[in-house]
């Protein structure tokens, strides 16, 4: 059984890896990943590593590709062959590196050749075994390997640092996301900026909030206040300044 | 299955990330194809705690899928920043540092 399942997962996975690499289309890129991260993860369960399974199926498959679906989405259009690429003759003029590319593909069945080398020629001996002994049966105490507990021991004790470096990893890579997509010029959305509260008609122009102050309110005001004597000189308005 | 067969594959899959990142324009395809040889990574480490019956090498898998989610944060973050300012989605054409 563990040999049949091994060969579908390992197919799987490497069919699915081939599609990343070939397909035209980035959305069915994603979708092939999808199917290489779901096979891979049976072959994790096949090394009895369950819980990382788990994670991969639910996080990788589950959370982090549904961003890629969301902004191939967004950006969308732009699909090439990998075939296409090598010929030179897509919709693009004469690649640039047509030549590179193909150095590119031979470059990595070299680095294939070398790894199988590398992997398979080695002294290690164990690497002919079917892995180290474990406990067999359910109940998954923290003494079984692989299990939920198991990790969760782990982390939480010889690798506490790297746990929380890891934690901390994250935190910044989700302010960073956000810094760089977010929109230019202007703190809020086009509604938002638009409206106009209670206390904007209390107080002087250029006075107030500090999204007027990087330049976001003001000029609707300016349009509704349009009768009124401009005494102020007006800011630099940031309409011109947000994307074309 | 021996520990080897595992091993080929995770070969396999990290080559054909590399192919895909070195041959491949558009950045998305290329963060995908990074993903891939994280994947390779990740199986043999997988397998290589098998071998063993030892955990670190879960764990290291798990804090490898951890820079993976921030790598594709970050990266996706890029290309919706390159998509807003009309930049060509195309790493043959961005070939200057210049915001």
């Amino acid at each position: 059984m563990s040999p049949l399942l091994f060969f579908i997962a390992g197919f799987g996975a490497i069919t699915g890896a081939v599609g990343v690499v070939v397909l035209r289309d980035p959305f069915y890129s994603v979708l092939a990943l999808v199917f290489h991260l779901i096979s891979l993860a049976v072959l994790f369960l096949l090394l009895r590593a369950e819980f990382v399974a788990a994670v991969q199926v639910v996080v990788y498959a589950g959370a982090v590709m549904v961003l890629y679906v969301f902004v191939v989405a967004y950006v969308g259009e732009e699909s090439e062959s990998l075939g296409e690429r090598l010929r030179g003759n897509g919709s693009h003029p004469p690649a640039v590196g047509s030549g590179l590319r193909r150095a590119g593909a031979i470059l990595g069945g070299a680095l294939l050749v070398e790894l199988l080398i590398a992997l398979l020629g080695t002294g290690l001996t164990a690497i002919d075994g079917y892995g180290a002994g474990y406990e067999p049966g359910l109940g998954g105490g923290p003494h079984q390997f692989g299990t939920p507990a198991y990790i969760g021991q782990l982390l939480l004790t010889r690798f506490l640092l790297a746990f929380e470096v890891a934690s901390f990893l994250l935190l910044i890579a989700a302010v960073g996301g956000v810094v760089l997509a977010r929109r230019r010029g202007g703190l809020g959305e086009e509604d938002e900026r638009d409206m106009l509260t209670p206390l904007d008609l209390l107080r002087p122009l250029g006075t107030g909030t500090t999204a007027e102050g990087v330049g976001g309110v003001l000029r609707p005001v300016q349009g509704r206040l349009e009768g009124a004597p401009r005494s102020r000189p007006s800011l630099p308005d940031a309409g011109s300044r947000r994307p074309r | 299955m021996t520990i080897g067969w595992y091993l080929a594959v995770s070969a396999i899959v990290f080559s054909l990330g590399a192919v895909g990142v070195m041959t491949r324009r558009n950045p998305l395809v290329v963060l995908l194809c990074l993903e891939l040889m994280l994947n390779g990574a990740n199986l043999a480490l997988i397998a290589f705690s098998r071998m063993w019956g030892n955990g670190d090498g879960q764990i290291l898998a798990i804090v490898v899928m951890t820079v993976a989610a921030c790598e594709v944060c970050i990266g996706l973050g890029m290309i919706v920043a390159l998509y807003r300012r009309q930049l060509p989605i195309d790493v043959d054409e961005l070939r200057e540092l210049q915001g």
